[in-house]
């Protein structure tokens, strides 16, 4: 079939903000599907509240709504802009249900709007338990033991006729929020309620535990015509057990048989059919170990992680593909962009294997529980192809940037024999180590698949590496042979190094020496057998290149920012595609560099040349070394970018922008101070130490409280504010877990107003596009505080004062390029707390509420141009007419065990906006768009530390003039009382019920307000009352200042007649 | 032990020796199948060939012998990237390194396997030696390379005698022309009594034994080898016997009513071959493993017309002959390794057997 000539105009919903379950894997479905969708003429609206997206561009979409992702929101849009058409598959879950609310009160068909793709009948019957469940009988595919509850006792009555382990899956839910296995009655009842709660429909699947089976998952295809092909199938190293976004996955599966594999595969096949998919769809299967049985776990009628590591495995483009598809265009009418060849309707063969690894937040969350279950926990992932298991692994591994960079995990090294086969009990994130460790230590691989179910193919191949650094460790002389075998392996030169006792040096001469180097073969759907167009490459040591260099080219290289992670999120893929696409616009060959399969820098048609490769400096040069760039760009990817800068200089590759010294000289806190002392400009006084001892010295110099902070990092990684000589001792511990390369930094703490400016410099003029103001007062680490622009409470004085100060800074670093500092105001006078000579988290923000482009004119600024040649008047920009807020979006609720009291350290997982001529209505989008609808039965907690109780009377006012019910423990609810308002005690949680912990449990609490006292938070009270609160989805703040901005937000909006901003007009 | 491929256009890849050590030469083809290389080894249209399996990991779930397509493995030599030392899977009986050495077969492992395919894909098809002799004379190798020919190999691969495998439904007679074990299982498990004969059993012998349905079967080697089957063939079509034949079967079938063949460049070998259904423009994924294709124009369109053609090429890829109940596909319904999406033909197949009773 042709495509459709009645879809002419069409929606497509985003996924909202970034959180645990729903991350930058669908905007890159969605950018590539609204580009598959601008190329066949049609105009697309795009909603989507997070501003951070690429997808939210007006490069992207004709008409872009940063708005809260609701339906009262979509409707709204529909009305305003009269779409024929919506498609709602290529936004996740969140996309799904509203277009399903839609669909069921019968708004789109009043409309005469259509749903694209996939019938709203079939995302039901794929999505409901109840109608999947019997979809599945009719077509005898099985599924475990199972039964839709909705209270309770049914749960109960059918828990005894199958017996514990059980599964719970609530209905409607993304990453499989509130789900897990209950081993007794105790927990099934717990998780239950929760599930419960959190569906939306009210249901819970619980079914026989099927944990320890091998996980297996198809990736499929379907067309109108019926027309249907898997693009991909994966095996999961971890059994069921561990949700898919957790676990090792690799693709294609590995410990399959032919009759396995398709056996798997004509099933998913029947239920794609059967369900009339038209689109790309997801199903996951449990297959027991050692039959042929399995069973059907989960269908996504929809893209999904999964899919958009499938695209990247394999080369195919699920999302323009499925985009087409919704088009009317049948799979054989549609070209494979790979190759040029060859059309959808074909099954990709690979000639390599893919590893994925989960990031998982534990570095962030350090007291959270690292036990991985069947709800997930990873904010990101990392991929890498190999021409081995051994190698993709290898390189998976260091990919993910958490310091190590093999199995080797140094804390291992001196625990018994006997704790190490304990620990591999543990499903946690460190399974991987330990298997290595038990192989190290003689546990045989049998009996390490005895106790993890991990299938002995995967163990074996984890002895290989074993192997190889135990014949490398013993071996004195390291042969030509040895080497050739370890690079295989892809074992670094460092931890060859480290293995040897050699210098890191030393092992890179030697292998020179030897000729051995990497060599890149091309991802190209098809295993050779037809010519690829695409150049997309991944590094092996075992054949020949494959790349042709076009030595007359102009050629650039842009680092990419590897995994999504808190403080390290999707804005820097924004950065790096946008300034990938300025330089192919100015007609340089561009090269990418990354290892994420979610983002859209990794798709294969952004950059000329992508390679799918770690980053780190052995990887850089080895990409080097053959493709000899001109030029790198290190500023738009994160740290993780500009972690190579110095690599990158050594290997002789101009580093475009600013240059490293003064990327230096920003960070060495002697140099930062010359610099601010010869602008004098002040700043919070401060110390750099490398000891506790030395930290001690300097806090109670400076006095408390002090900032403590590690050099070098992101997302404040390591940043606390101490208020005695017990925190110090703490956090140093902590920082100084990992060997620390730079020095420690001290500050005084200063509790003013935090403002936040980025900048554009071309080594003579800036280019301000606006100033920032975080509601939080400083102590709340920038990306966790909402921000607003234009900035509200600073007088013009000091803007002026901004503006000088950025100029200063940015000239005396002789920036080019970019540049973020945030400051501190303080009594009527402005202090610089820090300033990083690159892109930053609030860039993709800036440039859409104020239209200027600014990693564009960055990236022309590297490359030579000047601010008043690109038509701007240099300076600050004049304000906006909208306010636009930025609020942060957090995951609490997946990661059990995690303190979500905000401070210097950064927790948000991803951030919405909220945008409207009218201050209080922006904000008012702005918690909309993170979940926050409020009110609902008008009862709240509120309790305070002791410095925040005054100011507690004036929330508890607006609170109790709002309606609310306000309970609050004994003593802030006696200052509320005296100060007139009518507040109810209430027993704190270690008091007899009915205490704190009761009421939150009665799920008639709107919000808690509980701010913890500053330092290490030393009462379990406050955490058990936070915890509990997330947990039953209850909105909470640790912060008076936001609850003033809810509060705000609350008095004075007209919630039903909200403003609708289309962001490409302005 | 160091091994060598040396291919006739001069090429030479080092690998390691895996299996037999026997010097062979053949012709050098590759498959993209990710799994099945057991199905793939042990299918007797790779006789003659060596295969390059363009997947790397190869061997990681052992041998299975139920999957296999034959008695023993037909293939000259076998081309890997790697072949797992340890294999891992419940129904794994030995390891693919003590299969082909317990068949004789050569293997050579740890060469760039892609390397080798591109070069097939760019050059075609070709000839080759696996050698363990470090000391060979290139020169004298690729002058015996080139000597070398298949020659008809479907007289190596047929059944010496006919042999029976009872069942209460049709009575199917299959041609073994190179018969995978599969489609007579597709057969047996839709009831049919089945009769295998030789190549080259007279069709008058045949037809005395009363089938209600004909199955030409899959087969090495050139289709235009087959001289004495195809006059065979033609006194089959002949009749109003339902025919249903796969692969070499389908080419027999076209040269017998006049069309030609020809060897393709490369071939189409491996699992993912997109089949689109002319009458229901519906596309399958299906298994291949050819080296020759009926020519299009050479079809006389008074007596025959496409049913199939492969979406990437364009190329025939089954016959419907006009006015007969007669159908013909170049790839593989009866799967094994590959994809199982086309097994409804062994269904059509018994309808035509029903409509004709």
């Amino acid at each position: 079939m042709p495509k459709n000539p009645h879809v002419k105009k069409v929606v497509v919903i985003g996924s909202g903000p970034i959180v645990i379950g729903q991350a930058a894997e669908f905007d890159y479905a969605g950018t590539q599907a609204c580009r598959s969708l601008r190329e066949e003429g049609i105009c697309v609206v795009l909603i989507n509240s997070n501003p951070a997206t690429i997808m939210t561009d007006k490069d992207i979409a004709d008409k872009v709504y940063i708005e809260p992702l609701t339906p009262e929101v979509v409707k709204a849009v529909i009305k305003k802009e009269k779409p024929d058409s919506v498609l709602p598959t290529l936004g996740g879950q969140a996309a799904l249900n509203i277009a399903m609310e839609l669909e069921e009160s019968g708004f789109l068909k009043e409309h005469n709007v259509r749903l694209l793709g996939t019938s709203s009948k079939t995302i039901k019957k794929a999505e409901d338990r109840l109608e999947f469940k019997k979809t599945m009988e009719k077509i005898h595919e099985p599924c475990a033991p199972s039964e839709v509850v909705t209270n309770i006792k049914d749960g109960l009555a059918f828990v005894e006729k199958i017996g514990y382990p059980i599964v719970l899956r609530p209905a409607y839910t993304l990453g499989g929020s509130g789900g897990g296995i209950a081993h007794n009655e105790e927990e099934f009842v717990e998780i239950l309620m929760n599930g419960l709660r959190l569906s939306r429909v009210g249901q819970v699947l619980v079914e026989r535990c099927i944990a320890g089976w091998k996980e297996i998952e198809y990736e499929v295809m379907r067309d109108a015509n019926g027309t249907c092909i898997t693009v991909c199938n994966m095996e999961n190293l971890d059994p069921v057990g561990v949700h898919t976004g957790d676990s090792i996955v690799v693709a294609p599966s590995q410990t399959l048989a032919d009759k396995e594999y398709q056996m798997l595969r004509s099933a998913a096949l029947n239920i794609i059919t059967e369900l009339g998919i038209q689109g790309g769809c997801n199903v996951q299967f449990a297959l027991h170990p050692t039959t042929f049985e399995y069973c059907v776990i989960e269908v996504n009628p929809r893209v999904s992680r999964s899919s958009a590591l499938a695209s990247k495995a394999t080369g195919y483009p699920i999302a323009k593909v499925a985009a087409k598809i919704a088009l009317g265009y049948n799979l054989d009418e549609i070209k494979n962009a790979i190759t040029g060849k060859t059309y959808a309707s074909f099954e990709p063969a690979l000639d390599y294997v893919v590893v994925k690894m989960p990031r998982l937040p534990f570095d962030k969350f350090i007291k959270a529980s690292r036990k991985l279950t069947t709800q997930m926990k990873a904010t990101g992932e990392v991929m890498s192809i190999c021409t081995n298991f051994e190698g993709a692994l290898m390189k998976a591994l260091r990919s993910l940037e958490q310091h190590v960079d093999s199995l080797i995990y140094e804390n291992y090294n001196d625990l018994p024999t006997e704790e190490i086969h304990e620990m591999l009990h543990r499903i946690d994130d460190r399974r991987i180590f330990v298997i290595a460790e038990a192989l190290r230590r003689g546990i045989s691989a049998e009996e390490i698949h005895d106790i993890t179910k991990v299938d002995i193919w995967f163990i074996d191949k984890i002895n290989n590496i074993v192997q190889e650094e135990k014949l490398l460790r013993e071996t004195p002389e390291i042969t030509k042979e040895m080497m050739q075998e370890a690079k295989r392996m892809e074992f670094p030169d460092k931890v060859i190094a480290q293995i040897t006792g050699k210098k890191e040096k030393e092992i890179k001469e030697l292998r020179y020496g030897y000729g051995i180097h990497a060599s890149y073969k091309i991802v190209d759907t098809c295993a050779a057998e037809f010519e690829a167009e695409t150049p997309y490459y991944y590094s092996c040591y075992d054949g020949e290149s494959e790349v042709e260099v076009d030595e007359n080219k102009k050629k650039i290289m842009v680092l990419g920012s590897g995994p999504i992670r808190i403080g390290q999120g999707i804005e820097f893929d924004y950065c790096s595609v946008h300034s990938t696409w300025t330089l192919k616009n100015k007609g340089y060959e561009t090269i990418i560099v990354n290892n994420n399969p979610e983002t859209v820098s990794t798709d294969f048609d952004i950059a000329d040349r992508l390679y799918f490769e770690p980053l780190t400096a052995e990887d850089v040069e080895s990409i080097v070394n053959i493709e000899k760039p001109d030029g790198a760009v290190v500023q738009f990817g994160g740290q993780t970018a500009i972690k190579l800068t110095e690599a990158l200089l050594e290997m002789g590759v101009p580093i475009l922008g600013t240059s490293a010294e003064n990327v230096d000289a920003a960070e060495d806190r002697e140099l930062f101070d010359e610099i601010l002392e010869k602008c004098c400009i002040p700043r919070a006084a401060g110390k750099t130490v490398f000891t506790a001892k030395e930290a001690l010295e300097a806090a109670n110099e400076l006095g408390y409280p002090v900032l403590v902070r590690p050099s070098y990092v992101l997302g404040g990684q390591g940043m606390q504010i101490a208020i005695s000589d017990k925190d110090i001792i703490e956090f140093m511990e902590i920082i100084n877990r990992h060997e620390q390369e730079h020095p420690v930094l001290v500050d005084k703490y200063l509790m003013g107003k935090e403002i936040e400016v980025d900048a554009v410099c071309d080594g003579q003029d800036i280019l301000i596009p606006g100033i920032m103001e975080h509601i939080e007062r400083a102590g709340i680490h920038s990306g966790d505080s909402i921000s607003v622009y234009p900035a509200q409470t600073i007088t013009p004085k000091i803007k002026r004062v901004l503006e000088d100060y950025t100029k200063k800074l940015a000239n005396s670093l002789h920036v080019i390029g970019l540049i973020n500092i945030q400051f501190i105001v303080y009594q009527d006078e402005v202090y610089v707390i820090e300033v990083n000579p690159r892109s930053s988290r609030t860039v993709p923000y800036i440039s859409k509420v104020t239209g200027i482009p600014i990693v564009d004119l960055a990236t022309r600024v590297i490359t030579g141009e000047k601010i008043k040649d690109m038509g701007y008047t240099p300076g600050l920009q004049p304000e906006s007419e909208y306010f636009a807020i930025k609020m942060p979006v957090f995951s609490f609720e997946k990661i059990r065990g995690a303190e979500i009291s905000l401070g210097p350290e950064m927790k948000s997982t991803g951030e919405c906006l909220g945008i409207s001529k009218n201050y209080n209505e922006a904000l008012f989008k702005a918690f909309l768009g993170n979940g926050v609808n409020l009110p609902k039965y008008k009862k709240m907690i509120l309790t305070v530390k002791d410095s925040d109780k005054l100011d507690a009377v004036e929330i508890g006012q607006r609170f109790t003039a709002l309606g609310y019910e306000i309970y609050s423990t004994r003593s802030t609810c006696r200052v509320l009382n005296e100060n007139g308002v009518p507040a109810k005690p209430i027993n704190k949680v270690e008091e007899p019920s009915p205490n704190l912990l009761d009421l939150i449990l009665s799920h008639e609490i709107d919000l808690v307000i509980d701010t913890p006292s500053q330092g290490v938070e030393h009462s379990k009270d406050g955490f058990i009352i936070r915890r509990n609160a997330i947990e039953t989805g209850v909105t909470v703040l640790t912060s008076l200042d936001t609850a003033h901005a809810l509060l705000t937000s609350l008095e004075s909006s007209d919630r039903h007649n909200l403003s609708l901003v289309d962001i490409s007009e302005i | 032990m160091k091994a060598f491929l040396i291919l006739e256009d001069g090429h030479v890849f080092e690998g390691k020796s895996v299996g037999s050590t026997k010097e062979i030469i053949s012709e050098i083809v590759f498959n993209t199948s990710m799994t099945g290389y057991l199905e793939v080894l042990t299918d007797p249209s790779y006789a003659g060939q060596s295969v390059c399996m363009t997947y790397p990991l190869i061997g990681n779930y052992g041998i299975c012998k139920e999957d296999m397509e034959a008695e023993r493995p037909w293939q000259s030599g076998f081309i890997v990237r790697e072949l797992a030392k340890r294999p891992s899977n419940f129904r794994s009986e030995e390891s693919v390194e003590s299969f082909l050495i317990e068949n004789d077969i050569t293997g050579i492992e740890a060469i760039d396997t892609r390397a080798l395919t591109k070069i097939l894909r760019d050059k075609g098809t070709m000839k080759g030696m696996i050698t363990t002799d470090e000391n060979f004379d290139k020169d004298d190798c690729i002058k015996r390379i080139k000597a070398w020919s298949m020659g008809h190999v479907v007289l190596d691969v047929t059944c010496k005698e006919k042999m029976s495998f009872p069942g209460d439904g049709y009575k199917v007679a299959v041609i073994d022309l190179g018969v995978k074990k599969n489609i007579v299982r597709c057969l047996l498990e839709r009831g049919c009594s089945v009769t295998v004969y030789p190549a080259e059993t007279p069709a008058e012998e045949i037809i005395a034994d009363a089938p209600d349905g004909i199955m030409l079967t899959n087969g090495p080697g050139d289709p235009k080898d087959n001289v004495k089957t195809i006059e065979e063939i033609k006194k089959l079509f002949a009749t109003k016997i339902p025919i249903f034949a796969i692969c070499l079967g389908h080419q027999l079938l076209a040269l017998a009513n006049g069309a030609d063949t020809q060897k393709m460049k490369y071939g189409h070998r491996g699992a993912n071959h997109p089949v689109k259904d002319l009458k229901t423009g519906k596309v399958y994924i299906s298994t291949q493993n050819h080296g020759y294709v009926v020519k299009e124009e050479t079809l006389d369109r008074d007596i025959a017309e496409p049913s199939f053609i492969n979406v990437n090429d364009k190329t025939i890829e089954g016959v419907h002959y006009l006015g007969k109940n007669v159908q013909t596909v170049q790839f593989h319904p009866e799967a094994c390794a590959g994809p199982l999406d086309t097994g409804f033909l062994f269904d059509e197949f018994m309808n035509m057997m029903e409509v004709s009773k």
